[in-house]
This record gives C-alpha cells, sequence and structure tokens, in this order.
C-alpha cells in the first residue's frame, strides 16, 4: 500500500503542464527515431540531453523527457521491421520475421496496430513489475555472476535453431559468421588486439547498428538495385494495406503469447547485460516452440510472432530500469545513457535512490505510465498514416532509405570509416541473401557472442581456469538443461514430425523468412 | 556585451596574477569554438565538453555556444590522430581527456601517436581511486587483503571497470608492487564493462573486491553494502573523512583520474594563452567549484606548461607499471 501512495505522489509530480507536454514530445520523438533504421533509443536519449540541458530542465522533467523518448523507440522500432522488412533498432530485428510478410500478404495495418497493442502490454506490466518487485528483482540480478551469463547467452544460441526453419546449417553458418565479426578489436581480458590489421577504427569493435543497418537496410538497396537493372518494375503499389485493426478472434490468440513474453522479456530486462534484444529474442524463439512446434506458421506471417518479440522487447525496457535504479547498473546502452545522465543531475542511482530522491524516482514511474497510454493512443490511429509509407513507389522509398541510413550511423560516430563498414556489411547482406542465408543469426552473433565469450573468460579468470565453474550454481545447472532441452528438443521432435509434413509441405521462397 | 566580456576577462586574470598573458588573450577570440567528445554522446568525455562549454559561455569566456562534436573510436584514438593530422593548427578546438588518454599513449594503443602530438592545456579535476570490499567480507582494511594478495594472489579477485591494461586494474597492481607482490602480474583482475558492472559481481559474490572510481562506489558506500578499505587520494575525500587512504595504512599508492583538454599543436600562440587562461578561470571560479564538490570530484589543477608536465609524468608511470605486467614490451 505505500507503494501505491508513493505511486499517486508520483503521479502528483508529473501531472503537469510541461511534464504532460514533455512526454507527449518525447513519445513522439521517440516513436520517429525508433522507426528510422540507425537511429535506437540509445542515440534517440542521448541526442536530446543537450536539449534537454539547454532547456534548463529539473531532473524529473528532464528524465520524463528522455524516458518518454526510451518508450517512444521501442514502440517505433517495430514499424520499419513489418513495412520494409528493416529493423528500427536491434531489439525490434524479431518483429522482421513474422511482420513484413504479415505485411507483404496485405496485413500491414494489422501487424502495427497488433505490434502497438503488444508494445503496449509489455512496457504497461513491465512498468507494474518495476513498481512492485524492484527491491526483490534487485535480489535475482545479483544471483547472476559471470558462469551465470554464459550459460544465459548459451541458451539464446542453443536455442537458435528454433528461429529460422528453412535450413539449420546456414543459419549455424550465419550464427558463426556474426561470432568472427564479434571477435573483432581489443579483447578486454588480456588487451590484445584481434583481427584490427592495425586500424585503429576496428579497435572497439564493430558497432552492431553499422552491421544491422548495412545487413538490413542497404543490402535491401542493392537488391532493389539489381532488378531495377534487370528491368522489373518494382513492387510499387503491389502491396495491399487492408484492414487496420486486427479481428477480436486473433487479438484473443495472441493473449497468452502476451502473458508469457512480458516475463520472459522483463527478466531478460532486469539482467544487466541481457537487455532488449535478448528479450525479444528468447521470447520469439519460446514462443514458436510453444505454438508452432512443427515450424509451419511462424516466419510466415504469423501475428504470434509479431506480438511476441513486440512484447518481448517493451518488457524489457521496463525491466532495464531496475538494475539502472536500484543498482547504478545499465542494463542496456539506452540506459547507460541514462545513467549518465542522473549523474549528472547530482542523482546517484543505487540502492539508496528510493530513500533519498523519492519524488524524482516516483515521478519518474507515473511518467512511464503516462507515456505508455500517449503511445498507444499515438500509435494506433497513426497506423493508417504508416501504412501509406507501402504506397511510395520502391524507387523514391529505397533511396530515401539509403540516405537515412547513411546519415543515422554518420550522425553516431561521426567517423567516414563507419560509413564504408556499412557499405561493406550491405554489400554482405545482399551476397547471404543470394545464398539464402539467414541474417538474424549473424546479428545475434556480433550481438550476444561479445558477452558470452567475455563472461567465460570471467569466470574463468575468477575460478583459475577450473571449467567446473561453469556447473558450480544451481541456478547454472537449471539454465543448462533448459539450454540443452532447447537444443535436443527440436532435433527430436523436428525429425518426426518433419517426415510426417514433409509431402504436404510447398517449396516455399526460403528467403521469406529472413 | 562584447566590452563586458572582454572586461571580466582582465579582470578574472588579474585577481588570478597573470597580468602578463592577459595582453595575448585579448588579442584572439574563438569564432566557432568546438569540442571533440572522443566518446558516444552521454559518455564521460561529452560531459567534459559540454560541462566547458556550458561554464565557458555562461562566465562570458566565450560569446558563442561550444560546439560539441562526438568522435568515436579507439578509445579516444580516432579524435586523436584526426586532431594531430587534420586540425593541427585550429586556433577554434578544444578536445577533451582523461587518464584514459595517457594510459593508451603510453601503452603504445594509439598507433603512429605520440605525446607531443598535441598540446596539453588543463587538467582541471580529479576523481580519486578506491578499493572496496563486501560489508560482510573477511577483509577488514587494506593490510588484510593485500596480505591475502602477497600469501595467494589467485585467493583474490579484483573487479575493475576498465580493460586489462586500463587505470581500474593499474591501481590494484600499483597497491601490490607496494605490498611486496614479487610477480604483480599474478594479482588477479577480472575486467568489466563499466564500474556499476563490476559492483554487481562484487555484490554478487563472483570476486572479492572492486577496484574502481570513488564516484561508482559512493552509492553503495552510504547503503552500507559494501566497505571501502582504501581510499588511494593524498589525503582523506571531502565529506567522506571516515574512508580512510591506502597512504596512512602505510601503502603510498595515488589513483587519480584526471580529467582535462588538450588541443592542437600548431594553433597560434595567442590561441593556446586564450584558452589555457580561460579554462584557468572557469576552473577557479565558484560555480565550477561547487560543481566539483557536486559530483564528487576533487579539484586537480594543472594548466599550460604544467599540464604538459604533468602529463608527460603520468605517461612516464604507466609505461613503467605496464611493462612491469608486460602489457607492453
Amino acid at each position: 500500500m505505500e507503494t501505491l501512495a508513493s505511486l499517486a505522489d508520483g503521479f502528483i509530480v508529473a501531472f503537469t503542464v510541461q511534464n504532460l507536454f514533455l512526454a507527449l514530445l518525447g513519445c513522439f520523438l521517440g516513436t520517429l527515431m525508433g522507426a528510422l533504421p540507425g537511429l535506437g533509443p540509445a542515440n534517440g536519449v542521448a541526442i536530446l540531453i543537450p536539449i534537454a540541458f539547454s532547456l534548463g530542465l529539473g531532473p524529473t522533467p528532464s528524465l520524463i523527457l528522455l524516458t518518454s523518448v526510451y518508450y517512444g523507440a521501442m514502440y517505433g522500432g517495430r514499424i520499419s521491421s513489418i513495412l520494409l522488412n528493416i529493423p528500427g533498432d536491434e531489439p525490434a530485428m524479431m518483429t522482421c520475421l513474422d511482420g513484413y510478410p504479415m505485411a507483404q500478404q496485405g496485413k500491414a495495418g494489422e501487424a502495427l496496430s497488433l505490434s502497438g497493442i503488444a508494445s503496449f502490454v509489455g512496457a504497461f506490466f513491465a512498468t507494474w513489475g518495476l513498481v512492485l518487485l524492484a527491491p526483490q528483482l534487485v535480489k535475482v540480478a545479483l544471483l547472476f555472476g559471470p558462469a551465470e551469463y554464459f550459460v544465459l547467452f548459451t541458451l539464446a544460441f542453443a536455442t537458435l535453431g528454433g528461429i529460422s526453419s528453412t535450413n539449420q546449417a546456414k543459419s549455424a553458418f550465419a550464427a558463426a559468421l556474426g561470432l568472427a565479426i564479434a571477435m573483432i578489436g581489443v579483447d578486454t581480458q588480456t588487451g590484445v588486439q584481434r583481427f584490427t590489421f592495425g586500424e585503429m577504427h576496428l579497435f572497439d569493435g564493430i558497432d552492431f547498428l553499422i552491421a544491422i543497418v548495412g545487413l538490413f537496410a542497404l543490402s535491401e538497396v542493392f537488391i532493389f538495385l539489381e532488378h531495377h537493372r534487370g528491368g522489373a518494375a518494382g513492387k510499387a503499389g503491389a502491396m495491399q494495406i487492408g484492414s487496420l485493426m486486427p479481428d477480436m478472434a486473433t487479438l484473443k490468440r495472441c493473449v497468452p503469447t502476451m502473458g508469457r513474453s512480458t516475463v520472459i522479456g522483463f527478466i531478460a530486462g532486469v539482467l544487466p547485460g541481457a537487455g532488449a534484444s535478448l528479450g525479444s529474442f528468447l521470447s520469439y524463439s519460446l514462443e514458436k516452440q510453444i505454438v508452432d512446434r512443427d515450424g509451419k506458421t511462424f516466419g510466415k506471417g504469423d501475428p504470434r510472432g509479431v506480438v511476441a518479440p513486440e512484447v518481448g522487447n517493451n518488457a524489457a525496457s521496463g525491466g532495464a530500469l531496475v538494475p539502472m535504479l536500484a543498482l547504478g547498473v545499465p542494463g542496456s546502452g539506452t540506459t547507460a545513457v541514462l545513467l549518465a545522465v542522473l549523474l549528472s543531475l547530482n542523482i546517484t542511482p543505487g540502492p539508496l535512490l528510493f530513500t533519498n530522491n523519492p519524488d524524482v524516482v516516483w515521478g519518474l514511474i507515473a511518467a512511464l505510465f503516462i507515456g505508455n497510454f500517449m503511445l498507444l493512443a499515438l500509435n494506433i490511429p497513426m497506423v493508417g498514416l504508416f501504412t501509406r509509407v507501402l504506397l511510395v513507389p520502391t524507387r523514391i522509398l529505397m533511396p530515401v532509405v539509403a540516405m537515412i541510413s547513411f546519415v543515422g550511423i554518420y550522425g553516431i560516430s561521426g567517423s567516414t570509416f563507419d560509413l564504408t563498414l556499412m557499405v561493406g556489411f550491405g554489400l554482405l547482406g545482399w551476397v547471404l541473401r543470394k545464398l539464402d542465408v539467414p541474417l538474424v543469426p549473424v546479428i545475434l552473433g556480433i550481438l550476444l557472442g561479445n558477452q558470452m565469450e567475455v563472461n567465460l573468460r570471467r569466470a574463468m579468470t575468477i575460478s583459475d581456469g577450473d571449467w567446473t565453474a561453469l556447473f558450480a550454481s544451481p541456478l547454472a545447472i537449471g539454465l543448462w538443461i533448459v539450454a540443452i532441452t532447447g537444443f535436443v528438443l527440436p532435433i527430436i521432435l523436428g525429425r518426426r514430425i518433419k517426415s510426417g509434413i514433409e509431402a504436404q509441405r510447398p517449396h516455399e521462397a526460403v528467403s521469406d523468412g529472413d | 556585451m562584447r566590452i563586458r566580456t572582454n572586461f571580466a576577462a582582465v579582470a578574472g586574470l588579474a585577481i588570478a596574477g597573470l597580468v602578463p598573458a592577459a595582453a595575448a588573450a585579448e588579442d584572439f577570440k574563438p569564432e566557432n569554438p568546438e569540442c571533440i567528445a572522443p566518446s558516444a554522446p552521454g559518455g564521460g568525455w561529452d560531459f567534459i565538453c559540454r560541462t566547458t562549454g556550458k561554464f565557458l559561455q555562461e562566465q562570458g569566456l566565450i560569446t558563442s555556444t561550444m560546439q560539441v562534436s562526438n568522435m568515436t573510436g579507439a578509445g579516444g584514438g580516432v579524435a586523436y590522430a584526426y586532431v594531430a593530422k587534420d586540425r593541427a593548427d585550429d586556433d577554434n578546438l578544444i578536445v577533451a581527456a582523461s587518464n584514459g588518454t595517457t594510459s593508451r599513449l603510453a601503452q603504445g594503443a594509439f598507433p603512429g601517436s605520440t605525446p607531443d602530438d598535441v598540446d596539453w592545456l588543463a587538467t582541471f579535476g580529479a576523481e580519486y581511486g578506491a578499493i572496496a570490499v563486501d560489508a560482510d567480507s573477511e577483509y577488514t582494511d587494506l593490510k588484510s587483503l593485500m596480505d591475502a594478495v602477497v600469501a595467494n594472489p589467485s585467493s583474490v579477485a579484483f573487479a575493475g571497470g576498465s580493460a586489462v591494461g586500463g587505470y581500474d586494474h593499474i591501481k590494484p597492481l600499483l597497491l601490490g608492487k607496494a605490498a611486496g607482490v614479487e610477480d604483480v602480474r599474478k594479482v588477479k583482475y577480472v575486467a568489466f564493462s563499466g564500474g556499476g558492472e563490476a559492483m554487481t559481481a562484487l555484490l554478487s559474490g563472483a570476486v572479492q573486491a572492486v577496484s574502481g572510481d570513488f564516484s561508482e562506489i559512493r552509492g553503495f558506500v552510504e547503503s552500507g553494502d559494501i566497505r571501502v578499505i582504501a581510499v588511494l587520494a593524498p589525503e582523506r575525500l571531502t565529506g567522506f573523512d571516515d574512508l580512510p587512504t591506502a597512504k596512512e595504512q602505510g601503502y603510498d599508492v595515488l589513483g587519480a583520474n584526471w580529467r582535462g583538454l588538450y588541443m592542437p599543436k600548431n594553433a597560434s600562440d595567442e590561441a593556446k594563452a586564450f584558452w589555457s587562461d580561460a579554462i584557468r578561470q572557469m576552473a577557479e571560479s565558484a560555480e565550477f567549484q561547487q560543481y566539483l564538490i557536486d559530483a564528487a570530484i576533487e579539484p586537480f589543477n594543472n594548466f599550460g606548461e604544467d599540464a604538459d608536465k604533468f602529463v608527460a609524468e603520468n605517461i612516464q608511470q604507466i609505461t613503467e607499471i605496464s611493462k612491469e605486467i608486460g602489457i607492453i614490451q
């Protein structure tokens, strides 16, 4: 009850004209930034910091503006995933898998509305989780040492087979390629450079945003160029928009998915170092294993395949605030930026934040609720507007995509080297698409590979090279069991089911799923 | 407006007792002042640029807004090489720097760059390092911890927020050296990405001690989750005078993570004098001092030639320890 009273106080702090306006502004800008490939939540927040400072906003209004941008970007990321097959930010990658096929089937409006609702559900319940469970969840986060993190990432890779049903060998190759790319840069555990060839720009490793924008957005442009030269008219106008709202039956079918994905996403968010991408990935692959064992609908435009990752990544964004506020440990790139903002406002996040600055914390949480409702109100009516993107002729759309990609990446690092690298990734993406190699495992390799390796190395350093440290805690053993089951079960089940359905399965276009 | 600012500048300089430089400083006014932050927006260097820009403008030391450009890469190496090569005679440019910059220079992590490639302007604040253990750890003071390290280096794992060879690593090595560890390379260090993650590792019991900047540890000291067993400062910190320094426990080790600025080598002398004086005035102003106190940063002032000298010494020290631990030959 005390919590609810504090929350009510928070609403009093948040309910001023200025704060509501800032929340609205933040939501709108965030959605926009999330939708643009290259500009994700982390950059969105970072770009607005100077604005918050130069407006002379106090701690609470600044945080309201910045977290609205954060939530807004998490909502917005799905838009370009669904409409263009280009993830607006890294957690939205999984939304491409079923969102884009839905758009191709003329269900873009439905996919957008559904994912908007999913985003709302994920973020809404995660914010409640933040309110009610933050102190307890901190203890959960502390159960995870380097060894447990390593097993958690292993689990993610073990379930990788779930996401692309077409050719397991190709997904394995793609993941290995991603892991290899993740090795580039200075190795933090020894200070030795790996695969940098003396090129200074590679010392920090390759920013996965460059890889995502190159692999997804630019390769799309290259494919367009290729077909355009071939004389094809492009698919302008060929896509239908369809109804804007999903019917009740579809919505009902998605409810259990939403429940499961909220929990998974939230937990992934709470663990510092796991974050939204892992949340959306695990939500998707688990959902696929539960509702689509035989791989019939996922990857081909199943609404639940859109709902799961969207719920997952938005729940994770709420979860990520738990360790940020309660421990001062950022669970994602965006919360790292928010943490820097808090510090510069002379607020020290950590165990005492809730007692020392209750107005800031509860004002912020109230603002999250307000922002969330605003986003839903903002997003659903705008679905009609967003879908108009599909009516833009490809010959106009593609140059715009290319332009946004270049501006977005240059905006992050101000480096022309990164632009060249992005074009390189674009070419790589084009080649991989030609070879029907799925792109999502490549990104997962880059995104999670680094964390997986680093945590293994930390665990080994701590245990003086004793491998049994990886099996030392009950939590680690539990995670191993889930990982092994997740890896083995689809193989056994898959073989049995595959022989049964092979005959009736049409020879579908393989590239749809990537 | 212009007259007033000049007035203020002259007055400030007179107070600082730097009348000879005043003439030179008056000759130059930056037109489009720019500060390169070699980190992403929101990173430490970004804040140096933004705070410097804010204070310089508020105090009328510059008339137009400082433009902050972010240039990431190689832990500052990309920006360093860029300034040394492409902007070598730019009068309007300053660049944020810290220990990370000199550590990497010392360890040759900026290929083709030397400390003399730029002009070191100033250092204006430092955060002292600290060593902390869990609140219910068996180690109650620095001596008991270091004795355990000497007896069996693998029994104590230090976690820190920087990579191997970085400053959080060097701090326990310096302590190990002071404690008489025969082979300091045996001191166990686990690199985390950021002080926050290192703290979590300590609280979760994965490691025995944390080596970090005091600001990273501060929140947990107040909550009583951890015990600070040594602050690596010359004296006890203001506001935290119950926390012992390493020095008073017999380990003469200092760990100052300073912040500062450099500018292009071939900028005009007038420009160098202007920036050096402007930053000195800023750093000595009451508002800036208050800002440092709020942010738990101690004043750490070196300007002009002193800054060059300090950086040279800093690099010398890091080079020595890096050789000892085998990071460089």
